[in-house]
């Protein structure tokens, strides 16, 4: 199993919602709390698994805004757990989720510094290290609903752009998703091999006009159009 | 990336700790000039484990959660960090044990076989040092093999200064130790410019394969935050290219430049320059390490808009 998320670049409206949710969830979840320094001042940072980047593709008139939300990918290849001096960081073998025991972190800041996606974050309160755990703590909780057993960001986001699933099944919605929608890898020539995949932007059909046609009902709704106003 | 004051004091000092105690070594087997005293080899022992010694407690200041170091040492199969510190620590029994039996100037043999296990845990840190850096694929600057290369030889070179201090001070015959030290000054000048000119241009990963546009231009409109993160104190750190070159000047002007003149003065070498010379070499490679982190472009910085490493 290769659990992880794909995340729909054409139907992300960049409304950081996944980042609040993600924020919500884990500042009490088993690698919680996520530290914030300096919340109402002048200069508020913190500790945030997931966090939106808004980016300009092409060049105006012909370009386009695409919103592009990362957290950890949860690389196959993960060399933030092979740098690990104490073996704080660890990649579990029956889904792939990478972690960080908390119990074991020094906080050298060295898995962040092997990490491409700046996935890994210092809390300064704890001296540890700390990043996405995919929600680890709602998707097997048996408590929870089925529908619900999935990562707080997946659940609140409004425009249905992420998604969560297996992506070692061929069959699971995550797969077909990446299939059919030539989903992609970022930073592909590290080596780093991430479960987290990315959808393009679709191909937009072009708008009928109406000017089309050249029959007689063509001309005539020219003529009326040029009579009425409207 | 950001340079950590206690990292850069780390591996200048441990670095010229394990240069000075294998050249130590290397004088002691092969009587360089008639080998050092047992007085200037004990000082200069005690000088390297010091340096090493010194280093290591350091570079623990970086750490924000020490009370954890310890399990720094059992990752040593994968990790170069942890690797570094076994390879630290295993070297101090031996280097110990080796200055002592110097000093009593029993055993000969004995200590002799003791100082090249030491010799073979300092060479084993030291390109362990060079490997924590080297084996990060996210970091251009660093990925290459000139990386621990230049860290094994600038340590030689710095211990290689220390000695000859000591050998001046101990009314040794020096010329020997000058000739080494110029030998390692030449190679330390030579890989640090071969180093520089290697990583001058940009290649690699660019903003283009890190969102996967790569048929069309990228621009950054927005990071998402409204101020810094730890992405972007940590990687963020970014140095003028005229900042960048009058770095490297000083560099080569304080660790090869001036310690070069000093040495030209051959027989003639009085300690006090000696001294000065060993000096300069020490502020010069602070000024390398310095630009070394300083110099280092993360990719995650491509996400943060830079369109190259």
């Amino acid at each position: 199993m290769r659990l992880g998320l794909v995340i729909d670049l054409d139907v992300c409206v960049g409304c950081h919602a996944c980042a609040v949710a993600c924020k919500e969830w884990n500042a009490s979840g088993t690698t919680g709390p996520l530290s914030d320094y300096d919340p109402y001042g002048a200069e508020p940072s913190g500790v945030w698994f997931n966090r939106i980047r808004h980016y300009e593709i092409g060049e105006y008139p012909n370009s386009k805004t695409i919103n592009f939300p990362m957290s950890c990918m949860h690389c196959e290849d993960a060399d933030c757990v092979t740098v690990c001096p104490t073996g704080a960081s660890y990649k579990r073998a029956e889904d792939g989720i990478v972690l960080v025991d908390q119990n074991k972190c020094m906080g050298c800041n060295y898995c962040s510094w092997a990490c491409p996606y700046g996935a890994r974050e210092l809390d300064r309160s704890s001296g540890t290290m700390k990043k996405c755990t995919l929600c680890i703590d709602r998707i097997y909780d048996q408590d929870l609903p089925v529908e619900e057993r999935q990562p707080a960001c997946v659940l609140t986001c409004p425009a249905h752009a992420r998604m969560f699933g297996d992506l070692d099944d061929p069959g699971s919605a995550v797969s077909a998703a990446v299939r059919e929608r030539g989903g992609y890898q970022l930073l592909p020539e590290l080596g780093y091999n991430p479960t987290n995949h990315y959808l393009p932007p679709r191909k937009p059909k072009p708008i009928p006009s109406g000017e089309s046609g050249h029959g007689v009902m063509a001309k005539v709704k020219k003529l009326v159009n040029r009579v009425v106003r409207r | 990336m950001h340079p950590a004051f206690s990292v850069i004091f780390f591996t200048v000092a441990s670095g010229a700790g394990f240069g000075l105690f294998v050249l130590l070594y290397l004088a002691d087997l092969f009587h360089l000039g008639g080998g050092l005293t047992a007085d200037a080899n004990a000082l200069a022992g005690l000088l390297a484990i010091c340096f090493v010694g010194g280093g290591l407690l350091s570079s623990t200041f970086h750490l924000a959660n020490p009370k954890n170091a310890w399990r720094a040492f059992t990752r040593w199969r994968t990790s170069w960090l942890a690797r570094e510190g076994v390879f630290a620590v295993a070297f101090f029994p031996f280097a110990v044990l080796y200055l002592v039996l110097a000093w009593l100037d029993v055993a000969r043999d004995l200590r002799l076989v003791l100082g090249f296990f030491a010799c073979l845990f300092a060479w084993a840190t030291l390109f362990s040092t060079g490997m924590i850096y080297a084996c990060l694929k996210t970091i251009r600057q660093w990925n290459t093999p000139l990386v621990p290369a230049a860290y094994m030889v600038l340590g030689h070179f710095s211990g290689a200064m220390i000695l000859l201090v000591i050998a001046l001070y101990s009314g040794a015959a020096f010329l020997p130790y000058e000739v080494l030290a110029l030998a390692l000054l030449i190679s330390a000048a030579f890989i640090k410019a071969i180093y520089y000119f290697w990583v001058m241009r940009p290649y690699g990963s660019t903003i283009n394969t890190a969102t996967g546009f790569t048929r069309g231009k990228v621009r950054l409109l927005d990071t998402g935050h409204t101020h810094g993160t730890f992405l972007t104190r940590e990687f963020g750190f970014q140095v003028r290219a005229g900042t960048r070159l009058l770095l490297k000047a000083g560099f080569f002007l304080f660790a090869t430049g001036l310690p070069l003149t000093m040495l030209a003065q051959g027989q003639a070498l009085q300690a006090q320059s000696a001294f000065a010379a060993m000096v300069c070499v020490l502020l010069g490679l602070v000024l390398e390490r310095w630009l070394f982190f300083a110099e280092a472009r993360h990719v995650v910085n491509l996400f943060h808009g830079a369109q190259r490493t």
